[in-house]
């Protein structure tokens, strides 16, 4: 190991639900890396109890969740649930998808820290993402 | 403490929180290490490499199934390659793991290389002792895709699993050199595809022409990962190997070429980033660098003059 510092923002990319749709979620994950982020990206149907676990074991900064089959309502907050029972909510969630305003409230009641919905751009997720991840090691 | 006492326990969050500090270089993590090294080196540690696309992934996802039939807990290591132009990665090898991901004895890590070549990260030395610490028995390093040279692998693994794939044209002539010298075992994997015998075939040549030492001989196995073939038979060539190891006491013989490298190694960053760190601080790096730029000043003198500066 070395005595330099360098800290790397790392998020994992998750595509929660039964929806094929995984563009987004590709599209998101080139844009952070090319934002110089270390992007775990693991794939289509992803339960919340797989995210939380791989969440843990890659000890990221953030949790970006796609979802588009209308299941975000119970899928995101259950992921919150998970992360909170293994005494790690310090993780910043957000999530992305066609998701109406209505949600979004009670989304962010559930401690999801941010929505994208489709428009928003890659670079406010990146923005987003580098101003709320935790800042210590 | 705390942080290592978490992690003997097995405390999956805590082992995970060291690795991202032993990445990131931060001081806190070299105490950690200090105090796990006592709990390392029971585990086995197991290398697959091979070039890009031959499917290590899948093969390590199905090797860990085969393991955890066998009762043995598993890390896995994986690493990608970061970006040289923008220092992101995208680590997606768990993709083919995912079916691990609740499996409490399963541990699985992602590592960009960071700029590292060689074809590991700086830091899986360090990884592989907390999950070795962390008392996972058996610890799989999936490197970045290989080409001829990216060989560091064999200075950590037990076993060394070289993985090919048939209809690459000469990408067996292409392992030939390095490569082919660092396998304990060979495999070629989607074996159900067109000209896998004859490229079974090719690396058998190459193994039996090279010198018989009275070691231990790499064979050749073929697998069809993604449907699980040939896993029984790799995992058994695997065991195979490390009774060959155990019997001969080379695994002690391994471990302590491992523990000379990362100790040298260790030295060598610490001296220099020392050296560097106090010679920054009386304030003549810039100016020396000009005096070397302006070939006022060779660098080999420049060198000598600044270790005898601080007394080496």
């Amino acid at each position: 190991m070395t005595t330099q510092v360098e800290q790397k923002i790392r998020v994992l990319i998750a595509k929660p639900g039964l929806d094929g749709h995984d563009r987004g979620a590709k599209v998101i994950a080139r844009a952070f890396r090319d934002a110089g982020m270390e992007v775990i990206y693991t794939g289509l149907r992803q339960t919340p109890e797989m995210i939380a676990s791989a969440a843990i074991q890659e000890d990221v900064d953030a949790i970006g969740l796609s979802c588009l089959s209308g299941a975000h309502m119970y899928l995101f907050p259950r992921v919150m649930e998970l992360l909170r029972e293994r005494g790690a909510d310090d993780i910043v969630v957000f999530g992305g998808g066609t998701i109406p305003d209505e949600d979004i409230q009670k989304l962010k009641a559930a401690g999801i820290a941010a929505v994208f919905t489709p428009g928003a751009t890659t670079g406010e997720a990146i923005e987003f993402v580098r101003t709320n991840v935790r800042k210590t090691v | 403490m705390e942080l290592t006492r978490k992690i003997l326990e097995g405390d999956v969050r805590a082992a995970a929180r060291l690795m991202t500090m032993i990445e990131n270089g931060a001081s806190e993590a070299r105490a950690a290490l200090k105090s796990l090294y006592p709990h390392t080196g029971s585990g086995y540690i197991i290398g697959i490499t091979g070039p890009p696309g031959s499917g290590k992934s899948t093969l390590t996802d199905e090797l860990t199934d085969e393991l955890r039939k066998r009762r043995k807990t598993v890390g896995i290591v994986a690493v990608d390659p970061t970006s040289p132009f923008t220092g992101g990665a995208i680590l997606a090898d768990r993709i083919r793991m995912q079916r691990h991901s609740l499996d409490a004895d399963v541990f699985i890590r992602s590592m960009a290389t960071r700029g590292h070549l060689g074809g590991l990260a700086r830091a899986t030395n360090d990884i592989v002792d907390v999950m070795d610490a962390a008392g996972k028995e058996v610890i799989l390093i999936e490197t970045v895709g290989v080409g001829q040279d990216e060989v560091e692998v064999v200075g950590t693994a037990h076993t060394c699993v070289v993985v090919s794939v048939p209809g690459l044209g000469d990408e067996v002539q292409a392992i030939k050199a390095g490569i082919l010298e660092i396998g304990d075992i060979f495999v070629v994997n989607k074996a159900d595809r067109e000209g896998a015998n004859r490229t079974a075939t090719e690396l058998e040549m190459m193994l039996h022409m090279a010198p018989d030492t009275g070691g231990w001989l790499p064979k050749v196995y073929k697998t069809v990962a993604t449907k699980g073939k040939g896993i029984v038979e790799l995992v058994d060539a695997i065991f195979e190997h490390k009774a060959f190891l155990d019997e001969r006491d080379l695994r002690k013989k391994k471990g302590r070429e491992r523990s000379e490298r990362a100790f040298l190694t260790l030295l060598q960053e610490t001296l220099a980033a020392r050296t560097i760190e106090r010679f920054k601080r009386n304030g003549s790096m810039k100016e020396l660098i000009e005096r070397i730029a302006d070939r006022e000043l060779d660098p080999y003198t420049a060198v000598e003059e600044v270790l005898e500066s601080i007394g080496l």
